[in-house]
């Protein structure tokens, strides 16, 4: 555990940064959080997966798998991978401000 | 040497369910962790990747300990296929998907797909004969090539 500085604000992160508190995130955060993941700029087609991933953190208890995220978000396997190569559940929850996914498939 | 894992190769080497699902399985996680990853189809394990096959992929019900029956039971005509749609239901309730759909998307998520070229030889098939999200049919010796710098997990 440790923290860093998004913007103005210090958040608390696993070591493999991931929020610990989704709540000390903030839509303003997805800028930076997404530049520091490699992502610059964060499409509108980034900010809608990563808002998915949010909805169902709160509503599942669980960010959702590539699978599911590719079943349910209206985007493509194909272009989550585009969207996020190094890894679309993963990095996005990273960016959304919320545990990592778990899950096999 | 680094302590992430960038790149792995994975052998499917059996043609069986239980002989294909974890390396697609492991292929898929790793892709959702951001490995490249190349898939490398050899002997039985090619009729994942065979476009008339891969839809009958069966679990072998001889000679499996693991499913904890009697051997006799196990070739008794019809309960090989029981016993496939029995674990593809299980399988179903988890969200695992059937072995083309499986293959399809793990192809999506841009994973190289190859055929053994001595496999393929030694059963008389060609390119036409495999599902087209297989990149190629490679040799042993190109298999390397591409391995190098990651690690192989055979299956």
């Amino acid at each position: 555990m440790t923290t860093t500085t998004v913007g103005t604000i210090e958040v608390e992160v696993t070591d493999d940064g991931f929020f610990v508190d989704p709540e000390q995130w903030n839509d303003d955060m997805i800028p930076e959080l997404a530049r520091r993941e490699g992502i610059d700029p964060a499409t509108d087609d980034h900010v809608k997966v990563i808002r998915f991933m949010r909805t169902e953190y709160f509503d599942k208890g669980t960010g959702p798998t590539v699978r599911v995220l590719g079943k349910t978000s209206g985007v493509s396997v194909k272009e989550l991978y585009q969207l996020f190569p190094k890894g679309p559940a993963k990095v996005a929850a990273r960016i959304a401000g919320i545990p990592k996914p778990r899950g096999c498939i | 040497m680094s302590d992430t894992l960038e790149k792995i190769s994975i052998i499917i080497s059996k043609g069986s369910l239980d002989g294909i699902y974890p390396g697609l399985i492991m292929a898929n996680g790793a892709r959702a962790e951001g490995i490249e990853v190349n898939l490398f189809f050899t002997f039985f394990g090619l009729d994942a990747i065979h476009a008339k096959r891969h839809e009958h992929i069966k679990i072998a019900t001889v000679g499996n300990p693991g499913l904890h029956m009697a051997t006799w039971a196990g070739g008794i005509p019809g309960v090989s296929s029981i016993m496939t749609h029995y674990m593809e239901h299980k399988m179903g309730d988890l969200d695992i998907p059937p072995i083309p759909e499986f293959l399809e998307m793990i192809s999506d998520t841009g994973a190289g797909m190859y055929a053994c070229k001595a496999s393929v030889d030694l059963f008389g098939l060609q390119k036409s004969d495999f599902i087209p999200t297989v990149t190629d049919i490679i040799t042993v010796g190109e298999f390397y090539e591409m391995a190098a710098g990651g690690q192989i997990l055979f299956t």
